[in-house]
């Protein structure tokens, strides 16, 4: 491709953008011709993304459907997410399958901050997104990224291993999109940002407070 | 025995106790018995060591609030269902009421006669705010330490900050669009 074509694409995707599909195309090519090319970057993340280590941590009904993913029948381990750890300071991953009750949120959020980086976060089931059937009720947290950032939400209630596992290759995908150095690097990679998040209080009312404002950012609805 | 004999029988056994038939309209007429809390705990022992009914498993304990009108405090009611192991009888059903919703919400705890109301008398406690006098050890069960409300109660409102902007479909977040 002549240098001045690249300058008119240039135009419509922005030089990265050009330059990625100009090496794909080149490591496509050498392919063909039996010559294998990687990136640093590329490695790096093929390594993190196919060794994701769940935390061993459940909280409701979606803990037994997260339970019987990795069991033989839908085998997580085919992902590379076999081993759950049993203490958070070699786990991943946190996948919150269940009801967050307001009792439980402080520790949940604990558990996360004792994570290294880089740490994930699935939120599985109605209830861990949203409060799901018991989000009018006195004692539950209405979306336990409220307080910690999560990477992936699935519906369902509860979802079935399926939908685990296209959550779980949802976040391997998005380990693997990650870049190390750059403006869209991601959170672990920037030194200001926070590894830990407040841990709320019990409250003589509710949580205290009742939402970490750094973290949720709601997706706001726009009637017509 | 029906529950006009139990009634008759706490009467006459326990001098000054005062049983009220509530009867259940319904098909499955479980008639209920009322009793002075006063003579809660003597009439608790009475039913249990009672030679015929012998109601010696207290199954379910639960709370009612039963709020009043505007001009009246209204009462809560503790519900207690008893079986007998010993005679295959039951359940029979006793309340207990409270005096008012606020400040007089005492009842003489049952959990001296039947071991197994502890943990649904603290939960009583915990969501209807009852108070039981003589429970061995009466603390909330399923919130935590330090919360004040009683979610059970018919005039509890959720702190407003549960549903924060944004949360729901707000007028403001239409505007913004």
């Amino acid at each position: 491709m002549e240098l001045n074509e690249l300058n008119d694409d240039a135009h419509d995707t922005g030089i990265g953008g050009a330059m990625d599909e100009e090496l794909q195309g080149l490591k496509k090519e050498l392919s063909k011709h039996g010559i294998f090319t990687t990136t640093f970057e590329e490695l790096y993340n093929w390594g993190r993304k196919n060794s994701v280590w769940p935390l061993t941590f459940g909280l409701a009904c979606c803990a037994i459907e997260m339970i019987a993913t990795t069991m033989a029948r839908y085998d997580l381990a085919r992902f590379g997410a076999e081993v759950f750890r049993a203490s958070p300071r070699q786990a991943d991953l946190i996948i919150v399958s269940g009801t967050v009750t307001k009792k439980m949120a402080p520790q949940v959020v604990r558990l996360y901050n004792q994570m290294p980086e880089p740490k994930y976060v699935i939120a599985m089931g109605a209830c861990a997104i949203s409060g799901g059937p018991f989000r009018d009720g006195y004692n539950v947290l209405k979306g336990i990224d409220r307080y910690i950032p999560v990477d992936v939400h699935i519906p369902g209630c509860p979802p079935r291993p399926e939908a685990l596992m296209d959550a779980f290759m949802a976040l391997q995908k998005k380990i693997a999109a990650q870049s190390l150095t750059g403006e869209s690097r991601p959170r672990h990679l920037r030194a200001g940002e926070p590894s830990e998040f407040p841990v709320p209080a019990h409250g003589e009312h509710g949580l205290e407070p009742p939402l970490n404002p750094e973290v949720w950012n709601p997706l706001k609805v726009i009637q017509e | 025995m029906t529950a006009e004999e139990i009634k008759a029988a706490l009467e006459t056994g326990i001098p000054g106790c005062a049983v009220e038939v509530i009867v259940n309209g319904s098909p499955a007429a479980q008639h209920s018995l009322w009793i002075d809390s006063a003579h809660g705990r003597e009439a608790a022992k009475f039913l249990r060591d009672h030679a015929e009914l012998a109601l010696d498993y207290c199954s379910n304990v639960t709370g009612v609030d039963w709020l009043g009108a505007a001009d009246k405090p209204g009462y809560l009611e503790a519900v207690y269902h008893l079986f007998s192991i010993e005679r295959r009888l039951g359940p029979v059903v006793v309340r207990m009421r409270t005096g008012n919703r606020a400040d007089d919400v005492h009842l003489p705890s049952l959990t001296p006669v039947w071991r197994s109301a502890e943990f649904q008398e603290r939960e009583v406690f915990d969501l209807y705010g009852i108070v039981f006098d003589g429970h061995p050890d009466l603390r909330r069960l399923l919130m935590w330490e330090g919360f004040v409300d009683h979610p059970m109660r018919k005039d509890y409102v959720p702190p407003p900050e549960d549903d924060a902007p944004g949360d729901q479909a707000a007028p403001d977040a239409a505007q913004a669009g």
